[in-house]
């Protein structure tokens, strides 16, 4: 849809008046948008959002103003048409092409979702950026940073493997890696883990504390044979 | 209308098409005399060009701008850790102040910025007593009397190489670099961080800004563009993409995350709309000559600050104000992201910033007289002058208008430099380079 957006002749901006005309908010020459600001945006503009920033992170390396700027002009949208959003997702798709046709034209599965789906898949964008980040960070400010290898970025993560993380969610991701040996509660904040039962016993309530069955199970695991043993765990 | 400044009327009458660069020109930077002129293109190519001599000889060819040198400045690279190609595309140049009879420029990608000489040579050795003329060494038998190479004239050869580069400094894409007036430190920008180099070290720099929050969700602004204070070494300047404007002082903090001064007008209520943000998001900051005034260009505006008005800006220009109410078009095609350069004169009286359609506009601060022109070779041959244009928005049309609908909204002019000096311009339209000159009044008042 932008690659038509760019390629568009003169001619076919004539075409496009429409939608200038649909955005009758924004034109400050409206009578009522001199007194008023923006009234609810339509979900042309929203699709056509949410459109730009499904783009902009399949880009490799996103540019990261556009980003910005089109996720706070989409959030920006999506306040004015609160109260809509609110209620329970929008009608399904056999609504939204007769507003977007052109738009949606050339969309894929995702973009032809309700507006529960798109709200989702925004949210879904902004928990990304708490993906793991295997930082090797530059170090606290102000002081000289070293050469090394720049960190990872989540947003930077977002880029190759966006596609298959918007649509499974994050746990598609890890689904052929058996983490069931992690699942225990053994495998917590390893200070914790492994601290010594204290002496006056099950009493403490604030540190998660080893039994002996668990402290079996930890040896069992540390030597190998549990991990043997293990039958395949919910991943596979 | 003309352009005045200062003492008479200023016509745009000469234009010399210096090049044709094989690739979209990505930046053009004069020298700071002016002699040079150097273009970064997509390619990874600088060109630097310099102005001839005037000669008496040919009087009709003074001052006019040749190839001087080319050279491949930076290679596409592949990033293995992250699998991402880095693009050779030259964001910047900047030059530094001539120290001795080499001269020196800094170009940067997205990611590596890198420090070339360039230096002239006019003479070479000959008579060795070792090699012959092709390098070839000699049959030492039929040496049988020692000579003393002399210099000799030659072509002249301009040689550049390599001197550092400050790589792996940045995870974001750098968007500025600037050279500090202590012309030993210079600082790069990108998206969230900003940098602080010496010259001559290359293996670490200094953290002087860092706008990244904790949880990358919570980002919503970012750098677009940041500048030294051309007299105060501690000072510099850096712009956002909300439209406001930050002026550090490095002496007040090793991180100069809080700023000195914060400078931003307060959005218009009756001008309002959904992309407010964008089009008020500052694409390029330049100091004025003097050091008293910021230039900033946003989408639909030149603005000039005052260093000490944060309030808002002292002066405002609409650049194509006509485009206000395609918004919602230029969104859908993303030309509202696009990122217009301005430029100063060189007595801070004229400024300067491109548009679509391959036209650029320049506005008189004095006379508040502004001026409409194209750069494109259908409408200019050499030493013809340069016809104002004018786009109309309905209403009465002149012969020679264009109506807004049928602007060319992919012939930007992005870049544009003003010579130090004078009176001559450097306009970049896609790949093509323009020089204008100005040839009744070319010395600056």
């Amino acid at each position: 849809m932008l690659s038509k957006g760019l390629k568009r002749k003169r001619e076919e901006e004539e075409e496009k008046e429409p939608l200038a005309v649909d955005a009758w908010w924004l034109d400050p020459g409206h009578a009522a948008v001199a007194e008023a600001p923006p009234a609810v945006a339509s979900s042309s503009l929203f699709d056509l959002s949410v459109l730009k920033l499904h783009h902009s992170l399949q880009q490799s390396e996103p540019d990261l103003r556009h980003l910005v700027l089109v996720v706070n002009t989409l959030r920006r949208i999506q306040a004015s048409m609160a109260p809509a959003a609110a209620l329970p997702p929008v009608p399904s798709p056999p609504a939204a092409p007769s507003v977007a046709d052109n738009l949606l034209a050339s969309s894929d599965a995702a973009l032809s979702a309700s507006m529960a789906s798109l709200l989702e898949d925004l949210s879904h964008i902004e928990g990304l950026s708490q993906a793991p980040q295997p930082l090797a960070d530059e170090g606290p400010p102000g002081r000289s940073i070293g050469g090394a290898a720049p960190s990872l970025g989540a947003l930077d993560l977002l880029g190759p493997a966006t596609g298959c993380l918007l649509d499974d969610g994050l746990e598609g991701l890890f689904e052929d890696i058996d983490t069931s040996m992690y699942d225990n509660e053994l495998w917590a904040p390893a200070s914790e883990g492994l601290k010594p039962v204290p002496e006056d016993g099950p009493g403490k309530e604030e540190a998660p504390e080893l039994d002996e069955a668990e402290l079996d199970y930890l040896m069992d695991v540390l030597v190998g044979t549990q991990a043997l043993e293990r039958p395949p765990g919910p991943g596979r | 209308g003309d352009l005045r400044s200062g003492g008479g009327s200023v016509d745009v009458c000469r234009e010399r098409l210096a090049g044709l660069v094989a690739d979209i020109i990505s930046t053009v930077e004069f020298n700071h005399t002016g002699e040079l002129l150097a273009t970064g293109d997509k390619g990874g190519r600088v060109v630097i060009f310099q102005r001839e001599p005037e000669s008496k000889n040919a009087p009709h060819s003074q001052g006019e701008y040749d190839v001087y040198s080319t050279f491949q400045s930076h290679e596409p690279e592949f990033d293995y850790l992250k699998s991402l190609e880095i693009e050779e595309k030259i964001n910047k140049i900047k030059w530094l102040p001539q120290q001795n009879a080499a001269h020196s420029l800094l170009s940067t990608n997205d990611k590596t910025i890198k420090l070339w000489k360039i230096t002239e040579r006019d003479k070479r050795p000959e008579g060795y007593n070792l090699k012959d003329e092709e390098g070839k060494l000699k049959d030492l038998s039929t040496v049988t009397s020692l000579q003393v190479p002399v210099l000799k004239p030659m072509d002249l050869m301009v040689e550049v190489s390599p001197r550092r580069i400050f790589a792996n400094g940045h995870t974001y894409h750098i968007n500025s670099i600037s050279v500090n007036s202590d012309c030993e430190t210079y600082m790069s920008a990108d998206d969230l961080r900003i940098n602080l180099w010496h010259l001559a070290i290359t293996d670490r720099s200094f953290n002087i800004v860092d706008i990244k929050p904790a949880n990358m969700e919570d980002l919503t602004e970012v750098i677009t563009a940041s500048e030294f204070h051309p007299h105060h070494c501690n000072l510099f300047v850096y712009s956002s993409s909300k439209g406001s404007l930050r002026l550090c002082d490095m002496r007040a903090a090793a991180l100069c995350d809080k700023h000195s001064k914060l400078f931003e007008e307060p959005e218009d209520p009756s001008n309002r709309s959904f992309f407010s943000e964008i089009i008020s998001s500052v694409s390029d900051v330049k100091f004025s000559h003097s050091g008293r005034y910021m230039l900033t260009r946003d989408y639909l505006t030149v603005k000039v600050w005052d260093l000490n008005m944060e309030a808002r800006p002292i002066e405002t220009y609409q650049v194509h104000d006509y485009l206000r109410s395609k918004l919602c078009s230029l969104y859908e095609n993303d030309c509202i992201f696009d990122k217009f350069e301005c430029a100063w004169n060189g007595s801070d009286s004229v400024i300067m910033t491109g548009a679509y359609n391959n036209f650029f506009r320049m506005f008189d601060r004095n006379t508040k007289r502004d001026v409409t022109l194209e750069a494109s070779r259908e409408s200019s041959k050499p030493r013809a002058v340069l016809k104002p244009r004018r786009v109309c928005v309905g209403g009465k049309r002149r012969r020679d208008d264009i109506s807004v609908d049928s602007l060319d909204f992919t012939k930007k002019i992005l870049h544009t430099a003003w010579h130090p000096a004078e009176n001559i311009i450097a306009i970049a339209a896609t790949n093509n380079l323009y020089i204008f000159q100005d040839k009744v009044n070319s010395d600056m008042h």
